[in-house]
């Protein structure tokens, strides 16, 4: 099964390397850009049968290793 | 859910971690019910943090004042004169909360904030050290730990160009549920160029420099001064995050605005973000302000004034500035890709006021929340005399094998693990770094040496508070005379458990009488610090940690120190010939055995023998480094590098005392053997004796004629890498 799992970082947390982009899409002439975020995506293969299971798994590996859950969010989706 | 205008009361107030008495004090020294962003204020102004409400009283046993001193405690950092109209600014500062429970972020925050505490006096930073403590290494979560808090300090010290060049790290089961980050920073300014806190100047403006506020790290104060239980976990999102590429461009914004001339007074917003920053500078200056919080640059959408105020959003600065000035203070921050923006003005009167889109956001008087914030005598139980061990047996004892498992321990053994990480000669002024026994740079500019080391043996001031602080203070002294320094000033980081309970009071009272003692002794003054109060979780506390930064001065370098072994080398024992086992970390680590008597530091001794030590490595003549944790045997093993060495034991002594003692003013010294004569009559009056020759392949120690010790260099070499060997691997 093929699982796509999004990190972003919480809404509150600083984004230093957001915030550098946005900076140069500014120098660039990108004004209109007011926020950038940068965050990960993963596309995992994982054996299994039962999609929820699927997905618990993959949750479980987020909290564990994939995101830092003090200051990132994740998101996954099984396709 | 509260808005952050309405009325507070009493469960607010505990929530926000005050006391009911201190929320009657409150209501008194206001004479009105607070509404909740005044309470935030209140609250984080008067925590354990931003007042040393429970350490104060003890604090003003140090000795503060000396010749050398030119700013003592109570600004962002100390200052003291180095000559050549130079001021070493120095402060060593906790961030042991945050670094628990988010380490990579933690840690460089750390970094980040004695950073800013170092330039804001006009210096620029020359160094950074860390001590560092962990708990058991058999924990997954603590590898991950110290793996993320190492990973945190180099990142930040590296991005921002300062180099980290010393420091300490331990371990105990006592850190298991708070670890401890210690960092410090030194920095160099010249002597009329101090810029300090203090608001002045009705009519000048309030300027607000560096990163967006956002809403991170909101209570982290109060968080600070809190100890842990279950719910830690929900206090996660106060979590600040780093940047240190803004840092750097703050530190140069800064420090160019200093030099122009353009600054009335600065202060960094650190614990407490802009309310500690607005109060403490109205306070030193005796003046007011008014600010107006909607014009606050910000990250996040629909922050509110008690969120603004309390925001620990990192690289942030608060500056005073005549209101001709401004214009070009824009223009500077500008050039340096910075935000600076007038948020409002320096009034008569003793108030900050604050506007939010129009409204009176709230008007505090400055008197009762700094001046007469709480200040308690705690109640403490001063920690029983320990009483000595009685020694075990060591015939037929193997030397080696007891060698060997204090050398594997991540204890004794090399830190090369974590100081690799970190960049060490960035700034191109590095004479020693880690890996030696104290941190030495050339003043910019200059042949000044300026030399740094932090020190303190937790286990030693476990069994005795006072003997270990006071010894942490003679053991930097040591660190320093190997390099060639002579000490000028302290600063402390005082870690301990909670105030609250008297048997840890007991604990920082009887060390920071130890520290005072033994300063007073060699005569340094503590020209800064910090108190980090609450390091427990679930009523276990931990060790109590007073860690004492020393720094020293090198008049006009002429030698590079060495802290290794060369072929042909003969080595000497500077000192009584024997060590004490009680409290070593031999009984410790090998025997298990934690208890013992510490003694008190023979000051006379110490002084004579670190005078004479400087003046040989100021020379050239030897490579010195003092024996202290895990005793002469250990020592020994930190010398050999590339040739072997060969010591013998004289008849008549004891070989575990000679091997593994510890305490007292004990060197060993290198020297070629065409120094002999010259070493030799330096030593005059104190104990000296040639002990052994650099030779072969192996650390070799006899004793009447028998081989007690047998190492390879190979062997030697694999067993110091041991400890902290998981840091490399993946």
């Amino acid at each position: 099964m093929k699982v796509e799992v999004r990190i972003s970082l919480k809404r509150d947390v600083l984004d230093p390397q957001g915030e550098a982009i946005r900076r140069v899409l500014t120098r660039l002439g990108y004004t209109e850009v007011s926020a950038v975020r940068v965050g990960k995506l993963m596309l995992l293969d994982v054996e299994g049968e039962e999609r929820e299971h699927v997905r618990a798994r993959v949750e479980e590996a987020c909290r564990e290793l994939l995101a830092n859950p003090i200051i990132e969010d994740f998101e996954v989706r099984v396709l | 859910m509260k808005r952050w205008d309405d009325g507070a009361e009493l469960a607010d107030a505990l929530d926000h971690g005050l006391s009911p008495q201190e929320w009657e004090r409150l209501l008194t020294a206001l004479g009105r019910t607070p509404n909740l962003t005044e309470l935030g204020i209140f609250a984080a102004l008067w925590s354990e943090h931003c007042s040393y409400k429970s350490s104060r009283v003890h604090l003003t046993n140090l000795p503060t004042s000396g010749p050398r001193v030119v700013q003592g405690p109570g600004e962002n950092a100390g200052a003291v004169d180095i000559g050549e109209g130079w001021v070493a600014v120095f402060k060593v500062e906790s961030h042991n909360h945050p670094s628990f429970i988010e380490p990579y972020q933690g840690a460089a925050t750390g970094v980040g904030g004695i950073l800013r505490d170092v330039f804001t006096m006009g210096a620029r930073p020359v160094m950074l050290l860390d001590s560092l403590r962990f708990g058991e290494l058999s924990l997954p979560r603590m590898r991950y730990l110290v793996d993320g808090v190492v990973r945190g300090i180099g990142d930040y010290g590296n991005c921002v160009g300062v180099p980290t060049l010393g420091g300490e790290v331990d371990f105990d089961p006592a850190y298991n549920g708070n670890i401890l980050v210690n960092a410090m920073c030194v920095g160099v300014a010249r002597k009329d160029k101090l810029f300090f806190a203090r608001a002045q100047g009705a009519g000048n403006r309030v300027i607000y420099l560096g990163s967006k506020t956002g809403r991170d790290g909101i209570h982290g104060a109060t968080m600070a001064s809190d100890t842990f239980d279950e719910t830690a976990e929900q206090k996660r999102p106060t979590v600040q995050v780093g940047d240190p590429f803004t840092e750097k461009l703050l530190i140069e914004a800064c420090l160019e605005l200093m030099e122009k001339g353009l600054v009335v007074a600065i202060q960094d917003m650190g614990a407490a973000g802009l309310t500690s920053s607005a109060f403490e500078m109205a306070a030193r200056g005796g003046c007011g302000l008014e600010l107006d919080l909607s014009r606050v640059p910000v990250r996040a959408e629909g922050m509110t004034p008690y969120e603004l105020m309390l925001s620990e959003s990192q690289e942030r600065m608060l500056l005073v500035a005549r209101p001709q000035d401004v214009q070009e203070i824009f223009a500077i921050c500008h050039r340096w890709g910075l935000d600076a923006c007038d948020i409002g003005e320096v009034v008569e009167g003793r108030e900050v006021v604050a506007y939010w889109k129009g409204e009176l956001a709230f008007r505090l008087p400055v008197a009762p929340l700094v001046d007469a914030a709480p200040r308690y005598e705690r109640p403490f139980q001063l920690p029983p005399s320990p009483s000595a061990v009685t020694l075990p047996s060591f015939s037929g004892r193997n030397f080696s094998e007891d060698l060997r498992r204090l050398l594997a321990s991540p204890h004794l053994g090399s830190k090369r693990a974590v100081y690799q990480q970190y960049d060490q000669t960035v700034g191109a002024a590095t004479l020693a770094g880690p890996g030696g026994e104290a941190a030495l740079v050339l003043v910019p500019g200059t042949r000044i040496g300026l030399a740094a080391t932090t020190d303190c043996n937790a286990f030693a001031c476990s069994l005795d508070p006072y003997a270990g602080a006071a010894q942490a203070v003679v053991e930097a002294l040591r660190n320093l005379a190997c390099v060639g320094a002579e000490p000028v000033g302290v600063t402390d980081c005082l870690n301990f458990g909670s105030p609250e309970n008297p048997q840890v009071m007991g604990q920082f009272v009887a060390a920071v009488q130890g520290l005072g003692d033994a300063c007073r002794a060699l005569g340094v003054p503590v020209v800064s610090g910090n108190v980090s109060f609450y390091n427990e979780t679930s009523g276990q506390a931990i060790l109590p940690t007073p860690t004492v930064g020393m720094v020293g001065v090198v008049p006009w370098v002429l030698h590079r120190p060495r802290f290794t072994l060369r072929d042909g080398d003969l080595v000497a024992l500077l000192g009584p010939v024997v060590g004490q086992l009680n409290g070593s970390r031999y009984l410790q680590l090998v025997w298990d055995i934690k208890a013992g008597v510490i003694p008190h530091p023979d000051y006379q001794g110490e002084k004579t023998a670190a005078e004479l030590v400087r003046s040989l490595v100021r020379l050239g003549l030897v490579a010195a480094r003092d024996i202290s944790d895990g005793g002469l045997a250990v020592i020994l093993a930190e010398m050999c590098d590339e040739i072997g060495v060969r010591v013998s034991i004289p008849g008549d002594v004891s070989p575990a005392s000679f091997l593994f003692g510890e305490w007292g003013p004990r060197y060993l010294l290198a020297f070629p053997e065409r120094f002999q004569e010259a070493v030799a009559a330096a030593a005059e009056g104190v104990p000296f004796l040639i002990v052994g020759r650099a030779e072969g392949d192996a650390l070799v120690v006899v004793h009447d004629d028998e081989e007690l010790i047998w190492l390879s260099l190979v062997e030697l070499a694999h067993l110091r890498e041991q400890g902290l060997r998981f840091l490399e691997e993946t």
